[in-house]
């Protein structure tokens, strides 16, 4: 049966309704998730700027995590350091000289902002001095991180890394 | 002098390629075969070329030439050989050499097939692959060169394929050895397995771009890649799921999957793949869908170079940072040149391409395959959404927004249940038209069986909604698909009066396609199995128990019997935990958690101590231990229901994918000898 005209193009429509739909039911999903699981990335400049206006929302903060200040009770899994600010630009961290120069000189210089965090869990195995440290949590009214999530990179530093003891040739 | 042999070698490539593109397209448009043969045979060279090129390096990485930057980097002395010839992938630049070789290699075995029946495509085939070779091989020469060496020079170190001016050669004793969290099997096999799939999926896209150029655009492209595209997307689904069970093996922190965007970027490609599988059956059988094709296969070639761009660095470093370099702007201008020279190509062949028949009817095959399209683009949407919304948020609102994994689950969640139902109507419902009736009647004796899971888990306890409509609708599909087999079966078996499990033979044997199909749709719900039982079960405790101190965690409790401190082969400080687990009181298995210390990266790595059944899995990590104190050690405990079935349902997609692209030895012929059977059970009979 060959479809006429006027079937045709009512089947067009139907079609077209239904990819509308579809793709209403995408946007929908999109927009309500987003709302719901939305993090605010903030620097700790940015983070300490804001002060008690940010305290009820999800926050991803990134640092250089201080080697000296990481506090570890294997008892109560409570994890407690400090982490440096570093700029959030990708640009401006390649300006000064790459991840890894930017996490050593944030650690090394006792002017940049702080902030303490505090984490209950397993002690990751990447957490040390110079590695950056992205946190997800919230912040107490006492001015500590609280971390729900701790994800650490040692990113270019372990690859970019020049041999230390070579025989000259 | 090897190293400068290996750069000598891609520098060779790199003219034969550029030579094979200029000829090709020399060729066509003087009409002079000659040219093209030239360009074939050129585009032949470059896989023994890049071979020797990738030789090269890995005998400089099995040889421990450390004076190379790159064999510095990924290898040690302390390394076995197999981990020294696996580091050929284990880092950026050796990865990038690495897929040139892959790329070289499918190019010629695609130039090698019989053209007498598609010469017109040839020549703007090989300019595809040709290009895209020029590309990565231009990477590797200019910017990430696997062959640099050490060179001392008054400023220092510095890394060069030629020496600096008044410098000498740098000679390490020893490398740096491939980072740790990289020495597993699942690592080993891993990259090469997505670069597979990534790369093979290159060469439909240059069968459509020749379709494109020459306008031949009927099926033909499609029909001569449809294995090809097989290949490419089990390849890159194994290496996407390997990925899963390295994380789950390794990185220690009892899951598969986080939604990181490399993961994410690897993902992308597959969704594209998958859709562009379903909908060129629809061109085939019913010649709809052709510029929606098309465009599938575009998007899914820039995903792939997109993909390549983001996970090499995820190969390299510690677990998927983000390592900056010149190669990025380089990786979008060549994305987006092909992207849109591609999409003018297909608005060129617009009008040519549009359908020959309207689509009717809402439930017909092709309509829900259609479906099956725009929920694998939702999902796709969803996750590009993902990436970039940090972006997208800067731009406009100057705070940095990020997303994490409850959005992709909350997102994808009703959009994989969805392509799951389809799953489950979409083998039943007929070409053409198809009514709720029709539809109706093949679908409700499997569907009321399925019903009996939602009622038994409502009966067993389980509360969870997305878990209920999840289980239940697997069962639907699993029920379906064995319908759908036994219905055929028994057709055929009376028709012919033949044994029951011949004709299943037979049946499978005669329409591969469908029937590995089933099988992959099967393997697909299996897989999630265990990723529902994951999500929505997944239960998890820590503490720190003194030795013969123990952990409970649902139904099982675990205690510390022992733990040791002992150094081993490959460099490495093991400190290995006794554990036992007992199930509802009894001792069912020891199991030995441990942390390895490697001494030439200065890195730990986690390893859990894991008893696998097909119910659950109990996933144990040694946290943190005192060798003296009466403290004990620290451990963190994951009970994962079903997540077996995860690798199992990985295991049978695998089976799947062999039934459908296995050769078949003559499918013409075939049908031709016996009509009556090649549509012996359409699916509204």
């Amino acid at each position: 049966m060959e479809p006429t005209p006027t079937q045709n193009k009512s089947g067009r429509i139907k079609f077209i309704f239904g990819g509308l739909l579809i793709l209403a039911a995408v946007v929908y999903l999109i927009v309500s998730s987003t709302q719901a699981s939305a993090e605010y990335f903030l620097t700790i400049d940015e983070l300490k700027a804001k002060g008690s206006s940010i305290l009820d929302r999800n926050l991803r903060v990134s640092g250089a995590v201080i080697g000296d200040t990481i506090q570890y009770d294997a008892k109560t899994l409570n994890l407690s350091f400090e982490v440096a600010n570093v700029p959030g630009d990708n640009n401006q961290i390649e300006a000064q000289g790459g991840l890894a120069a930017v996490l050593h000189a944030a650690v090394i210089d006792p002017t940049r902002s702080r902030l303490q965090v505090i984490y209950n869990g397993a002690r990751p195995d990447l957490l040390r001095n110079e590695a950056q440290a992205i946190m997800t949590g919230h912040m107490g009214t006492d001015g500590i991180f609280y971390a729900d999530e701790l994800l650490l990179k040692c990113p270019t530093k372990y690859e970019e890394a020049v041999p230390s003891q070579v025989t000259g040739k | 002098m090897w190293a400068d042999i290996g750069f000598g070698l891609m520098v060779i490539t790199f003219v034969t390629a550029i030579f094979s593109v200029v000829a090709a397209v020399y060729g066509d448009y003087r009409k002079d075969f000659r040219w093209v043969e030239s360009a074939r045979r050129a585009m032949l060279l470059s896989f023994p070329l890049t071979s020797l090129a990738a030789g090269v390096l890995v005998f400089l990485l099995v040889t421990n030439h450390y004076e190379v930057q790159y064999v510095y980097s990924v290898t040690s002395r302390s390394m076995p050989l197999y981990l020294k010839l696996t580091a050929l992938w284990g880092g950026q630049a050796g990865s990038l050499l690495f897929w040139s070789w892959l790329l070289s290699l499918f190019s010629s075995m695609v130039t090698l097939r019989k053209w007498d029946r598609d010469r017109e495509f040839l020549p703007w085939v090989i300019v595809v692959s040709s290009i895209t070779l020029v590309f990565f091989l231009s990477l590797t020469i200019f910017f990430e060169n696997p062959f640099a060496r050490w060179w001392s020079t008054l400023n220092g170190e510095v890394a060069a394929m030629f020496p600096p001016a008044s410098s000498s050669l740098l000679m390490p004793s020893d490398g740096q050895g491939l980072n740790p969290l990289l020495r597993h099997p699942g690592m080993l096999i891993h990259p090469p397995m997505l670069y597979l799939g990534f790369v093979a999926f290159i060469i439909p896209f240059a069968f459509a771009v020749a379709a494109l150029i020459t306008g031949r655009t009927d099926d033909r492209w499609i029909r001569i890649t449809r294995r090809w595209t097989l290949w490419a997307w089990l390849f890159l689904s194994l290496g996407l799921v390997l990925g899963g069970r390295w994380a789950y093996d390794v990185l220690g922190w009892g899951g598969y999957w986080a939604w990181d965007p490399v993961e994410i970027a690897a993902l992308m490609p597959w969704l594209t793949g998958t859709a562009f599988l379903h909908s060129v059956m629809i061109q085939e059988k019913r010649g709809m869908l052709k510029q929606w094709n098309m465009l599938l296969i575009i998007l899914t070639y820039d995903l792939v170079i997109f993909g390549t761009f983001l996970t090499r660095s995820g190969v390299l470093s510690s677990v998927h940072a983000f390592a900056q370099s010149a190669i990025g702007p380089m990786f979008f201008t060549f994305i987006g040149l092909t992207f849109v020279v591609s999409v003018g190509l297909l608005l060129h062949r617009w009008v040519e391409l549009r359908s020959k028949s309207p689509m009717t009817s809402m439930l017909s095959r092709e309509a829900l395959f259609l479906l099956n399209n725009l929920l694998f683009m939702g999902v796709l949407i969803v996750c590009f959404w993902g990436v970039i919304f940090p972006l997208i948020s800067e731009l406009f609102t100057g705070q940095k927004v990020t997303v994490g994994p409850p959005f992709y689950e909350r997102a994808t969640a009703p959009l994989f249940g969805a392509l799951m139902a389809l799953m489950a109507l979409a083998p039943l419902s007929a070409w053409g038209h198809s009514t709720i009736k029709t539809l109706g009647r093949a679908v409700w004796k499997p569907g009321l069986v399925a019903l009996l899971t939602p009622i038994g888990l409502l009966w067993g306890g389980v509360r969870n909604v997305v878990a209920i409509i999840g289980f239940t609708l697997v069962a639907l599909v699993i029920l379906v698909t064995l319908y759908e087999l036994w219905r055929g079966t028994l057709a055929r078996s009376r028709k012919l009066n033949e044994n029951f499990f011949v004709s299943l033979w037979t049946l499978f044997g005669r329409n591969r396609r469908r029937y590995g199909g089933y099988i992959i749709h099967i393997s697909m719900v299996l897989m999630a199995v265990g990723i529902l039982g994951m999500e929505v079960f997944q239960t998890q405790t820590q503490g720190t128990i003194p030795q013969g101190g123990s952990l409970t965690l649902d139904n099982y409790k675990i205690t510390f019997d022992s733990v040791a401190q002992f150094d081993t082969a490959g460099n490495r400080n093991v400190t290995r935990a006794v554990v036992s687990i007992y199930q509802d009181g009894k001792f069912v298995q020891q199991v030995y958690p441990r942390r390895d210390y490697f001494y030439d990266s200065q890195q730990p790595m986690t390893i859990p101590g894991l008893r696998s059944t097909m119910l659950d899995d109990l996933y144990i990590i040694l946290v943190d231990w005192q060798s003296i104190s009466s403290v004990g050690a620290t451990f963190k405990v994951y009970h994962n229901p079903l997540v077996n079935w995860l690798w199992t349902g990985a295991g049978i997609f695998i089976l799947g994918i062999l039934v459908a692209a296995w050769p078949e030895k003559d499918p013409d012929g075939l049908r031709a000898s016996n009509p009556a059977l090649a549509h012996s059970h359409g699916s509204a009979d």
